[in-house]
């Protein structure tokens, strides 16, 4: 019977609006800036450094190493190294950022650097709402720093492996440094 | 008063004598071109008798920047060429590097990528039957619902790789990161819901008179015009030309499961909806042999390096049955860290060749829906 195809439909239209009264299945909208969903465990958004401990200068992994530059895919990240080394968490003697900037206009958000990075020093942020009343979007060295407890708090699984490795390492270096014989002056 | 060239006075096209034609651009900011896609229409009262599409409005120059970049850097620049497929076109890219530096994938990363690439299916094709009953007159409705159930595979990609169109997810010889704690269990029920999605979708349009009436017999793509123009994807099966390169290639481990390819009959623009709709249905088929069988293990040598690779001076072509068609990378390897050239075979561009043999002698009305079943993303044929 011509019609019989269309009320069919209408019958499927019509459980779909009363559905929306009282299933939960078909309210699907998040009311946005006065309800946020609840944020995923490996969400990226932009790129931050970390920094151990309280001070950020003194306790920034970076080494300058210009590896995240090199492989952004938007070529996005400048870097400038300092002449001055200064000792990393091993002891060793590193190189620091002197300049750090991304131009957050460009980047991508993908995620390249964080995970060429082998210092565990670029990871990526999950903040969402970054608009700004002026047009320059370059964040600098001091911008991007953030303390390895955010990092924590916004990636516990992540954060928990790297603490680990780096602790694995460290403990490694002491008994390599406790074990090799003091020289002894003559 | 105009004579119209000669070229133009074909049978069927109509008698010029005593009136004009009109010639009017559609687009580049036509709703319903999806994008910014233009179509310079001449038209003899509603009647199209020639048709030119115009593209390059979104070239961002991908395969000059890709010949410039590292083989690692190109694969976030792949996420953008069909945004709303992502995870296949990783995964064409990283095919055609893994055939340039001979890698091998273990064996779960080939089960991840099979799930991922069906759950790409899925929403492509709820998104394309969406917009293309939203052309048709059906406003919002339909694509609503669709984007709907499209939402949850979002959410399942967002878990999964962080992001939720902009993926990047694929890495030559695996995957980038494992399935978080629950994702297995939600996906299996994101597929049950979706199976059941479909009975409703199909209950809601499939069987209308009116979406009958304004689709069969328009737009009728013949199986040679098509197999000549190098037409691939759902558009080429609805002509009943059956070629599905997950069957004729068997990339991946598409050899283990079971599944069929849906043919049509007339190639006009019902069965090309109807395609999409069966091939969900398949989809859905595979989706529960994976995430049925993936077996633990690595996803990822861990001592291959992903950072500086140099493949051996070659040439390779690898391709996958993305949804809109045949997606097709060709890289060319001279030894050093970027490809020599790179060239992407884009199913958009090459399926939009058809349009104009497709839309003469019909209104310009079923232009619209014409161009809708053919499923293109701007991103693609401009790249």
């Amino acid at each position: 019977m011509l019609g019989l195809g269309i009320l069919k439909g209408l019958i499927e239209t019509w459980r779909n609006f009363q559905g929306g009264y009282y299933d939960p299945a078909r309210l699907t909208t998040v009311q946005y800036p006065e309800e946020k969903l609840p944020p995923q465990e490996n969400a990226r958004t932009i790129p931050f450094l970390v920094y151990d401990g309280a001070d950020p200068l003194a306790g920034m992994r970076c080494t300058a190493c210009s590896i995240c530059a090199v492989e952004c895919p938007a070529h996005c990240i400048v870097i400038v190294k300092d002449t001055v080394k200064k000792p990393d968490y091993l002891g060793k003697m590193q190189f620091h950022p002197k300049v750090f900037d991304i131009d957050m206009a460009v980047c991508m958000e993908c995620g390249v650097c964080a995970e060429v990075c082998p210092f565990d020093s670029i990871k990526m942020d999950r903040v969402f709402e970054l608009s700004s009343d002026n047009r320059s979007m370059v964040l600098q060295k001091l911008d991007l720093a953030k303390s390895n407890d955010y990092f924590r708090q916004i990636h516990p699984v992540e954060a928990a492996a790297v603490d680990a490795a780096r602790a694995e390492e460290q403990r490694k270096a002491q008994a390599k440094k406790d074990a090799s014989p003091v020289p002894t002056v003559p | 008063m105009i004579a119209p060239p000669p070229e133009l006075q074909t049978p069927g096209a109509g008698d010029f004598a005593g009136h004009d034609l009109l010639e009017i651009a559609m687009g580049p900011h036509h709703p319903s071109t999806h994008g910014v896609f233009r179509m310079n229409v001449l038209l003899d009262g509603e009647t199209v008798v020639k048709l030119t599409p115009v593209f390059g409005y979104l070239h961002r120059n991908h395969e000059k920047i890709a010949e410039k970049n590292s083989y690692l850097a190109s694969i976030p620049y792949t996420d953008r060429l069909d945004y709303i497929c992502s995870m296949t076109n990783n995964w064409a890219y990283v095919l055609s590097v893994e055939k340039l530096a001979g890698l091998a994938v273990p064996e779960r990363a080939e089960y991840l990528r099979v799930i991922v690439g069906e759950l790409t299916r899925l929403q492509n094709h709820a998104c394309l039957a969406g917009f293309l009953l939203q052309d048709m007159g059906a406003l919002g409705t339909p694509l609503m619902y669709a984007f709907r159930e499209r939402e949850k595979i979002l959410d399942l990609f967002e878990s999964l790789s962080g992001s939720r169109m902009m993926c990047n997810y694929m890495r030559f010889g695996g995957c980038r990161c494992d399935l978080p704690a629950g994702w297995l269990e939600q996906a299996v029920k994101v597929v049950a819901e979706f199976d059941s999605f479909l009975d409703h979708f199909e209950a809601l349009l499939n069987e209308n008179e009116i979406l009958r009436a304004r689709s069969q017999g328009v737009g009728v793509l013949p199986p040679g015009l098509a197999v000549n123009a190098g037409v691939t994807g759902p558009g080429l099966r609805a002509s009943g030309v059956n070629y599905d390169i997950r069957k004729v290639d068997q990339y991946g481990i598409y050899n283990r499961f079971k599944f069929r390819v849906p043919l049509g009959q007339h190639g006009d623009v019902f069965d090309r909806y109807m395609m999409r709709i069966l091939e969900m249905r398949e989809s859905i088929g595979i989706l529960g042999q994976a995430l049925r069988d993936i077996p633990p293990g690595p996803i990822l040598d861990p001592k291959f390096k992903l950072r500086n690779l140099r493949p051996k001076p070659g040439e390779a072509y690898g391709r996958i049955e993305s949804p809109k068609g045949e997606l097709g990378f060709y890289l060319i390897s001279d030894g050093g860290p970027a490809p020599y050239r790179y060239r992407v075979r884009p199913p958009s561009l090459i399926n939009l060749t058809v349009l104009e043999d497709m839309c003469l002698g019909h209104t310009i009305a079923d232009v619209v829906i014409i161009l809708g079943s053919i499923d293109i993303v701007l991103g693609e044929v401009d790249r």
